[in-house]
């Protein structure tokens, strides 16, 4: 494909929606107000776990503003509903997981520190913030469980009484007797026993929610932070709030970063929703950072141990995987799913790896529910694979891309021991794309030179696979996905031939507004300037599955693509009817329908205006107008994939370490804009390097207290802590989506993790160091010198 | 019990009575709706507010709107020329794609320009270490340093 237009496929126009951005003129949620708005101010728990024997209101409603107060009584009189979770998964045994109930404000027992136990609605913010320090909460602490390692140990305490030893599952996946055979002859055996770190995805806008109630539409609007406004809509009010479907609509409007946390249905927007009928006034919630730390669904949070069973020439006969997945106190919207399905089907890498098992034990603790982040289950399966295989190749001695290459996938479409089909690939190109770049033949100069400083200089490898646009949706279903994995998309063309494009996806930072429109005005050879997108609203948009899982171009637009099908398909029976020609002979190129074979033609433009002003129009036989939706259901996954590269320097007396070379190669089929698609790997890299050398959520085990509750706590990367990266893409067009494109938003978290692990690992393997957990804080792999020299 | 406070923001004369408590950022977004300047955290750490003071960057959660008394204040709106053509940095930032969800991006254009002013033709390193004070959790930073070279007059 090549840009036949200015601005069309394959171009690098600067976005549309930056002119708003940079001039102060985006329209985030907290940046709405409406006439005659209260707002709302949650009570947390302080208490990772916690029977409420008794909330005194009294003082608290009599402060100055406060225009009512809700506890979990109210709610449950109200018969309001608990929060659905989104995926059932069914155990070893055949049970259906635990599902505890999800109450939106605490019902009898605070269950992690900031769970909800009370809202304050009040004529301001800080009206309400002094109210709820009114509220007295008698309080009786219970034991708390935090650690996943440990939790499902008899003994420990229980977060619900329907999970016995905090188990909501154990899971099991591929083929156990084969891998246990593949074992019993293996010629090496690499273990590998690791944390997966629990991230907090922290999107730099916070959560925030604007809900009103119109008595005399007997409607709600509600505009939020969120990634899937339709989702949102069709969980609260079918699943917790009980109202029409119609009567509610949902507007996501600019919002400030997701990362997955805006994906899911929380408490806070729904409570306020419900509220804003009781109160009759318009209710205003925004999240400060500090309640963000402890409400937004983390990420990650494994104990895993793991296995290769590898031949003497490091082919990789099997893998056994054991995986403990917090699911924080709650099971959230799609934390069920994340270290399942999203996990362990990935554990095959690039790799012909025969026989593979992993069995995950979903755990309930005393922490903030855990769902997806920025890959979700697949930077966990690529950590496992990708140490694994760096960690057998150093056992083996065998070179890092010789161990990778000996057992890459070839042959397309393959079909994985883990359930998956891989329908292309070509990861060679990466790898030698990558190294390449990274110049890797020169490595031993640079390590000698950083010798020389008093620097350990290593180099890591990940050569990782993720599958995007999860679908399709029969077989999900079956999975136990309890929702559709489709999109909808709908293209209107106005009478003077400019169109508005309606996408279920959703825009929270990857730019749909400009690469929507280029791919449009290629399809209609007209302006990109004459198209718009519109998205995150269900007033305005058929029906929408939302953005996660890099699913928005290759799913969200494959559904546009087959609306504009259906532009194109009318268009030329109304050019037919204009040139006098027969249906058949019509065909259209570069915004033109012509008669075949002839220079009989009509623009674009002059076919949508005879679809509106249709005085010369086939009316006997086809309506006015020129308007079309398509709703799209993926036949399979798409599978980007790459080879990353890392640099590191480590300085041994600190143990400060320095990401200094960083090459990512990357094949996400064809690309539309080129520009936007290294600004999403630039972000995924960023996260995963934080993951790897930053950022952790801690918890006091003890006490189930987050200690890592705000940004002095937890270490986000700036722009000194990572270096510019060197981008390049490797193309193999996805072979089942009419754009060939297989989504990128997530693959720089996903590869990078296990790449800067194992070049620290390599910067310090001849001092002894085998491992070194993540984050590898300057502590703790000077921690890992000292140990190693011991 | 409030204050009467008058200063100047983008170039207007301002005049207000506020609670003393009232910070600048709540001042600016919710008394004259220059909803631009974003406030990201609680703490002081993420950048999202950054705002010029007398031609300085500040972060404008971390003062209290009566300390503006009397001073010059220019925003995110103000920073564009009056006929709306954007200020090099802003216009750097689009051509470099230095912005994603855009969230950040206020507080981190307020302090690359004022990054630029204290040192004109800053080495990578500086930029990285200028901008220490804003978080971006879309772009990874290296388009923002692209931009802050490319605007600083080539790289």
């Amino acid at each position: 494909m090549g840009a036949n237009i200015p601005n069309g496929i394959g171009a690098s126009p600067r976005r549309k929606e930056d002119q708003r951005f940079l001039t102060g003129a985006g329209n985030y949620t907290d940046d709405i107000n409406i006439q005659g708005q209260t707002y709302a101010c949650f009570l947390r728990s302080p208490h990772a776990h916690a029977r409420i024997r008794k909330i005194d209101t009294q003082a608290a409603a009599a402060a100055p503003g406060v225009v009512a107060i809700f506890t979990g009584a109210d709610l449950a009189e109200a018969k309001v509903g608990g929060l659905p979770c989104g995926w059932l998964i069914t155990d070893v045994n055949g049970q259906p997981m635990k599902e505890p109930p999800h109450p939106l404000l605490a019902q009898g027992k605070a269950n992690h520190v900031g769970d909800q136990v009370a809202v304050v609605i009040a004529e301001t913010y800080l009206q309400a913030k002094d109210a709820v320090e009114l509220i007295e909460v008698d309080y009786d602490v219970l034991d708390a469980v935090a650690d996943v390692a440990t939790a499902t140990q008899p003994g420990k305490p229980q977060v619900h009484d329907i999970a016995p030893n905090n188990t909501c599952y154990v899971w099991g996946h591929g083929d156990k007797a084969a891998v246990d055979k593949a074992f019993a002859g293996a010629a090496h055996v690499t273990t590998l026993e690791f944390r997966n770190n629990r991230l907090i995805p922290n999107a730099i806008e916070p959560r925030a929610a604007v809900a009103q109630y119109s008595r005399s539409e007997d409607a709600y609007t509600l505009h939020v932070s969120n990634q899937n406004p339709h989702v949102e809509r069709l969980l609260m009010t079918a699943f917790v709030l009980g109202l029409p479907e119609h009567k509610v609509r949902v507007i996501a409007p600019d919002v400030g970063g997701g990362f997955g946390s805006k994906i899911f249905l929380y408490a806070e927007e729904t409570v306020i929703t419900w509220a804003a009928k009781r109160v009759n006034r318009p209710i205003k919630w925004t999240c400060e950072r500090s309640e963000s730390f402890m409400s937004d669904a983390h990420g990650r949070d494994h104990a895993t141990k793991a296995e290769l069973a590898l031949d003497k020439d490091g082919k990789f006969l099997a893998m056994r995987v054991n995986t403990k997945a917090n699911l924080g106190a709650y099971l959230s919207t799609f934390a069920s799913s994340v270290p399942t399905i999203l996990y362990a089907t990935l554990l095959a890498g690039q790799y012909t790896t025969p026989a593979i098992y992993a069995e995950v034990t979903g755990v309930f603790t005393n922490t903030v529910p855990v769902d997806a982040y920025r890959g979700a289950g697949r930077p966990e399966a690529t950590f496992v694979v990708e140490r694994l295989v760096s960690k057998a190749a150093l056992e083996m001695g065998i070179d890092q891309a010789e161990i990778r290459r000996r057992n890459f996938i070839k042959a397309f479409p393959y079909a994985t021991p883990v359930g998956l089909t891989y329908d292309t690939g070509n990861y060679e190109a990466t790898l030698a794309a990558a190294t390449k770049i990274a110049d890797v033949a020169g490595f031993p100069a640079r390590r000698e030179e950083a010798k020389k400083r008093g620097k350990l200089r290593g180099i890591g490898y990940s050569c990782y696979i993720e599958a995007c646009g999860l679908a399709p949706s029969n077989i999900a279903g079956a999975l136990g996905a309890r929702a559709g994995l489709f999109e909808a998309g709908e293209v209107r063309v106005h009478p003077t031939g400019s169109v508005t494009v309606f996408t279920g996806s959703h825009s929270h930072g990857q730019g749909h507004e400009t690469t929507f429109a280029q791919v449009v005005a290629e399809r209609l050879g007209i302006p990109f300037e004459s198209v718009d997108v519109v998205h995150g609203d269900t007033g305005r948009i058929p029906f929408g599955m939302g953005t996660y899982g890099s699913r928005s171009l290759s799913v969200g637009g494959t559904a546009i693509m087959k609306a504009i099908d259906k532009v194109v398909a009318k268009g030329k029976k109304i050019a037919a009817h204009l040139l006098e020609a027969a249906d058949s002979d019509i065909v259209f190129e570069n915004g033109n329908f012509k008669v075949a074979g002839t220079d009989k033609q009509v623009a674009f433009g002059q076919v949508a205006f005879a679809a509106y002003v249709p005085h010369n129009y086939p009316l006997d036989k086809l309506e006015p107008g020129l308007n079309e939706t398509a709703f799209y259901d993926p036949t399979n996954f798409t599978y980007p994939a790459g080879s990353h590269i890392c640099e590191v320097e480590v300085d041994p007396e600190t143990g400060v370490t320095k990401v200094v070379n960083y090459v990512a190669s990357d094949d996400f089929g064809n690309i539309i804009n080129p520009m936007i698609v290294e600004g999403q790997v630039h972000g995924g890299l960023a996260q995963g390097i934080g993951q790897a050398l930053l950022e952790q959520a801690v918890y006091d085990y003890e006490t189930g207290q987050l200690l890592s509750g705000s940004f002095t706590d937890y270490a986000m990367p700036r722009a000194d802590d990572v270096p510019s990266f060197k981008v390049d893409t490797q193309v193999t067009p996805c072979t089942h989506n009419p754009l060939g494109v297989k989504g990128c938003g997530e693959a720089g978290a996903i590869g990078s993790p296990p790449a800067v692990i194992s070049a620290i690992i390599d910067a310090l393997k001849d001092l002894g160091v085998k491992e070194v957990p993540m984050p590898a804080t300057p502590y703790r792999v000077w921690q890992a010198i000292q140990s190693a020299r011991a | 019990m409030n204050v009467k406070l008058s200063l100047k923001v983008n170039g207007k004369a301002v005049e207000a009575d506020v609670d003393p408590r009232t910070l600048l950022v709540q001042f600016l977004r919710d008394h004259l709706h220059l909803t631009g300047t974003h406030v990201g955290c609680d703490t002081g750490q993420c950048g999202a507010c950054t705002i010029h003071l007398n031609g300085r960057a500040v972060k404008s959660c971390n003062l209290l709107a009566v300390q503006a008394q009397g001073a010059e204040v220019t925003t995110i709106e103000g920073l564009a020329a009056p006929n709306g053509d954007m200020h090099p940095m802003q216009a750097a930032f689009k051509e470099c794609h230095g912005l994603q969800c855009g969230f950040c991006t206020p507080g981190m254009v307020m302090s690359a320009t004022a990054l630029l002013k204290d040192n004109p033709k800053p080495t990578e390193e500086q930029i990285r270490a200028g901008l220490d004070g804003n978080f971006c959790r879309c772009t990874g930073y290296h388009n923002i340093v692209k931009a802050v070279q490319t605007c600083a007059g080539g790289r």
